[in-house]
């Protein structure tokens, strides 16, 4: 899984450099999240520009980050969705278990 | 209405960096489809994720008893009829006892099959003499 954190505003901010999310990265990205929890970094954005595909996998990944964040009393939430990646957290109602951003200034004002 | 015919076999090793091959195979074919008036780049997308959530099965199911085995899958165009099967030599499963996701309790799991009968028009898992087989049709 290519990706690249940044530290911004006290929020880490990954960005996924990958087209798609599947079942054959998905794992690696889970267990990503989950040991930037386990090292503190609970305040989480996951910025989705390059990503025009996910699957049930990648849904459950992020579902997985999201969870583990909120139990440590911290945040995951999603910036720079396509249109056909948000359809698919829409079809899951899963839009309404996580935040959503329409880019990272927004993610900002919101995290704050 | 479509005429033509087109027939995809595809043999692949029971891993999942085949799943990019097998999905972008389902999104060409959906951008070249003969007189399809219906939305192309959704219609990419889901047979795109159909074939990877099917695959994906297919290949957790082998790899748990043959590590080393394939999976085929075909993908059959004619008459306006899509279909497509994924075979597997898995010791298979009841698609009747899979259940609906838990909207109001979201799983990390188990979304896979939804995304097939939500985007698909029908669904079968059968077992063959050697192998199982997950048919599904989709009507363009």
């Amino acid at each position: 899984m290519k990706l690249k954190l940044e530290k911004i505003n006290d929020c880490s901010v990954i960005f996924i450099e990958e087209e798609r999310i599947d079942a054959h990265n998905s794992g690696e990205l889970k267990a990503y999240i989950l040991q930037l929890i386990e090292n503190g970094d609970v305040n989480i954005i996951v910025q989705l520009e390059n990503v025009r595909f996910i699957d049930s996998s990648g849904l459950g990944a992020l579902l997985s980050g999201h969870k583990n964040a909120a139990a440590k009393s911290g945040k995951l939430g999603l910036a720079c969705c396509k249109q056909q990646v948000l359809s698919m957290f829409e079809l899951t109602r899963l839009n309404r278990v996580f935040e959503i951003y329409t880019d990272l200034n927004e993610a900002f004002e919101n995290e704050a | 209405m479509c005429n033509s015919v087109l027939q995809v076999d595809v043999i692949i090793p029971t891993q999942t960096k085949y799943l990019d091959l097998i999905g972008s195979i389902g999104e060409h074919i959906a951008k070249d489809i003969d007189d399809f008036s219906g939305d192309r780049e959704a219609l990419a997308y889901h047979l795109n994720l159909v074939l990877t959530e099917a695959t994906t099965n297919a290949i957790k199911h082998a790899t748990l008893t043959t590590p080393k085995d394939t999976v085929r899958i075909t993908i059959h165009i004619q008459d306006n009829e899509l279909n497509i099967k994924v075979y597997d030599h898995g010791q298979g499963f009841d698609l009747e006892t899979v259940p609906l996701p838990n909207f109001e309790q979201p799983k990390e799991s188990g979304m896979g099959l939804y995304f097939i009968r939500t985007f698909m028009d029908s669904v079968t898992y059968t077992k063959q003499d050697d192998c199982n087989v997950l048919e599904i049709t989709k009507y363009l």
